[in-house]
């Protein structure tokens, strides 16, 4: 189990992409993952046949567990003998971590070549208590000495198997469990694992039906309490004439697409006005820390991003966003966004943010009191945009009705460090960036 | 506390309640002046008088009807089937009466129906049955079926004290041929709740009333196996947790009864297991249970057709060897 970012300590098996047998090459995905910060593919370390599978789907287990081994060719795969094996297989998955995170793990000792898995569970029924103490115990039942009828494995007889150490010959699903004559090394201790499903859900009543909690679901709904047992949330909002950005954007979307291919959407000219407006209040972009208020010199922008499969939203960070032209900043965005929804992030991709932008206006809703994404201080949302009669004056002062591209803003602060007269002055320097836009500004 | 019959504690524990509360009275065929086709009523008529012990007109119907008309006037009364076979007469009053007043109008239908059932003494197709498993389908209706002297008497009590319909099923052929210690004072054996009977490790037997003696007497047969019967004692509600807890001990379980098989209460049973308790399995959940007929009247066929001790042996072991 790949270490995705400091502070996370296990992760779920949420997919295996190729099973026992199959033969993969070297960066190809091999499965996916779920942590409490990210889910992601773990790309194979090595070319070669998947040997053996080690922890299955929806289980959970501690960094540094061997997930799975990879051996040598496919034709290679015959009986391993019991001793070790002379051509040590790279160490799957263990050394393995999403593509972006160089940190090596720390060694690991090169296990021993796997038994192909000549399994032989077609050939005798397992029943089904027999499936899942094997499961439980990472044991494959073909190797278990069977008592019952045409030699079938009894719960008896996998019972005393795993009495008699016997899980030790067979694939371990903890590295303590591992055997212990060809690995010396000592391997990291198994932590306990929580089996995110296993708490027993109520049953479901007529017309329901119940789904696991994903890790990130979960996830999301602790920090979402969290945030709001933490920060006061008071949301001020202003209207923004966005018609000076819908010119310009017309006009730099050719040139963009054709010289650069890629998009200046709204949101990189809104993350660009609320960059430049952060530099000016740093206690928006702040941080209460404990009795301490802390500022940066530097903008990392948060943006909420919905998941593919419509069952989450994850924020990826840009970081010093304020080093970005418009450009760079419009490059930066569709690049963190994609990855977030192939499930390509890092952790480190997801952490220090210092001001998050959310856009929930793609579905044409004009207001929102958006969540503060800990321990920052301020979350803007951005709405749609939406062509209204609007009064403006004139160069000669007089007043006159026009149609303009009006788009809402809301500024929802921590209000134990922001207030309202300074959320507001935010809102405003954002606003007139952005309705002063010049054909020149980048 | 002294030895008793089956048939003793059930009479003894019904008199206790007479005497204790005077809502509690008897009716049925031939209960009075003749204590009961199979006396447990003897001497009732003498201690209570004719007005708590009613002899009844032959009329299964009636007993029915006027149990339920009672009940809901308030008093408590204990009707009698002479044999478990003739309720079919009360059927009417029985399920569309007594079963649903307490949800159509929220009155209480404190009814015990008292029905002697089984065979095992040639008693022929009309005297034999076990018709429990209809019975268990109506909702509204508790039934249930002792298999020890103490928790007849325990049972009884607690049915008369529930103020729904309680079938009441008495083992014909345990009345006087099983003894056992019986509480002399008052108890309540709560409905819903089983009794392990023998604990065990191997494979489990869930079952009720005369096959808990069956089943017994075939694990003796088994010293190497170690067989946990699990003695229902009522069937609706039944005690589901304890039925799922000793599957998952055993993984291996026997459904034994003395109805008939199809649609019998032991389906409801085995179904129950293998969606509550799939994962647990070591073997599939096998029913004992008599042929889809009527019971025969000759003692060779009877004999065939009530799981005897060596049916559930050969079905244990098969399930041991499984």
């Amino acid at each position: 189990m790949p270490q995705m970012g400091v502070s996370v300590s296990e992760g779920t098996i949420t997919k295996w992409s190729k099973q026992v047998g199959e033969q993969i090459e070297a960066d190809e995905t091999l499965l996916e993952i779920s942590t409490d910060k990210v889910d992601t593919e773990v790309p194979s370390p090595a070319a070669g046949v998947v040997s053996e599978i080690l922890v299955q789907e929806g289980e959970t287990v501690a960094v540094g567990t061997v997930l799975a081994r990879i051996g040598g060719e496919a034709g290679a795969a015959a009986p391993a003998p019991p001793e070790p094996a002379t051509q040590p297989a790279a160490a799957a998955a263990e050394a393995a971590a999403t593509e972006g995170t160089t940190v090596p793990e720390e060694p690991q000792p090169a296990a021993p070549a796997a038994e192909p898995a000549a399994s032989e569970n077609g050939k005798s029924f397992v029943s089904p208590v027999v499936a899942r103490i094997a499961s439980e115990h990472g044991i494959d039942p073909s190797q278990v000495p069977g008592t019952g009828n045409g030699g079938r494995v009894t719960k008896k007889d996998i019972q005393a198997f795993i009495e008699a150490g016997g899980q030790a010959a067979a694939p371990a699903v903890a590295p303590a469990e591992v055997a212990p004559p060809p690995a010396p090394a000592p391997t990291p201790a198994a932590a306990p694992r929580p089996a995110p499903s296993s708490q027993e859900a109520e049953a479901p009543g007529a017309g329901e039906s119940l789904e696991p909690l994903s890790a990130m679901r979960r996830g999301i709904a602790e920090h979402m309490r969290r945030s709001l047992d933490t920060s006061a949330h008071v949301t001020s909002a202003i209207e923004v004439d966005m018609s000076r950005v819908v010119t310009i954007r017309e006009k730099l979307k050719k040139e963009y697409q054709a010289a650069y291919g890629i998009n200046p959407t709204y949101l990189a000219f809104i993350a660009r006005a609320a960059t430049e407006t952060l530099r000016e209040f740093p206690w928006v972009n702040g941080e209460l820390r404990g009795e301490k208020i802390v500022t940066r010199s530097y903008v990392n922008l948060g943006f909420a991003v919905e998941l593919a499969d419509g069952k989450g939203l994850i924020v990826p960070v840009v970081k010093n966003a304020e080093t970005l032209n418009l450009l760079g900043m419009a490059k930066a965005i569709a690049e963190i966004a994609k990855r977030a929804r192939d499930k390509r992030l890092t952790p480190d991709d997801v952490v220090g943010g210092t001001f998050t932008i959310t856009n929930p206006g793609g579905y044409g809703t004009f207001h929102g009191t958006p969540v503060i994404s800990q321990p920052q201080a301020a979350i803007l949302g951005t709405y749609a945009i939406v062509k209204r009669p609007w009064v403006i004056t004139d160069d000669n002062g007089a007043d006159a009705i026009a149609i303009r591209s009006m788009m809402n803003i809301t500024l929802t602060y921590d209000h134990r460090l922001v207030d309202g007269a300074l959320a507001g002055r935010f809102l405003r320097d954002l606003r007139e960036r952005l309705q002063s836009w010049g054909e020149s500004d980048y | 506390m002294a030895e008793k019959t089956y048939l003793q504690a059930i009479s003894d524990g019904l008199r206790q309640e007479m005497r204790r509360d005077k809502r509690v009275f008897v009716l049925g065929e031939d209960v009075g002046v003749y204590g009961g086709a199979f006396k447990v009523t003897l001497g009732f008529q003498e201690e209570f008088g004719p007005w708590r012990v009613l002899d009844m007109p032959l009329s299964e119907t009636a007993i029915m009807g006027g149990a339920t008309g009672a009940a809901i006037m308030g008093l408590r009364p204990v009707a009698e089937m002479q044999f478990a076979d003739f309720v079919s007469c009360a059927w009417d009053h029985l399920v569309t009466v007594a079963a649903k007043q307490r949800w159509r109008a929220g009155t209480p239908v404190p009814i015990v129906l008292r029905l002697p059932s089984s065979g095992g003494f040639s008693g022929g197709p009309f005297h034999s049955q076990n018709p429990e498993s209809s019975f268990a389908h109506i909702p509204g209706l508790k039934c249930v079926c002792p298999s020890t002297p103490e928790d007849a008497k325990g049972l009884l009590v607690a049915a008369i004290e529930d103020p729904n319909p309680v079938l009441f099923f008495e083992h014909k052929h345990l009345y006087r041929r099983i003894k056992g210690e019986v509480p002399d004072e008052r108890y309540v054996t709560p409905i819903g709740k089983a009794r392990i009977h023998a604990e065990g490790e191997d494979v489990t037997v869930i079952t009720w009333g005369a096959m808990v003696y069956t089943a017994e007497e075939a694990a003796k047969q088994l010293p190497d196996t170690s067989v946990e019967i699990v003695d229902l004692r009522t069937i609706m509600p039944w005690d589901k947790q304890a039925v799922l807890d000793s599957a998952r001990k055993t993984s291996k379980v026997l459904v034994l009864h003395e109805d008939t098989r199809t649609g019998g209460f032991g389906a409801e049973i085995a179904a129950t297991i293998a969606e509550e308790a799939f994962e647990d399995l070591d073997a599939p959940v096998r029913r004992i249970a008599a042929p889809d007929c009527p019971v025969p009247f000759s003692p060779v066929l009877e004999k065939a057709y009530i799981p005897q001790v060596d049916d559930v042996v050969a079905g244990l072991k098969e399930l041991v060897s499984y």
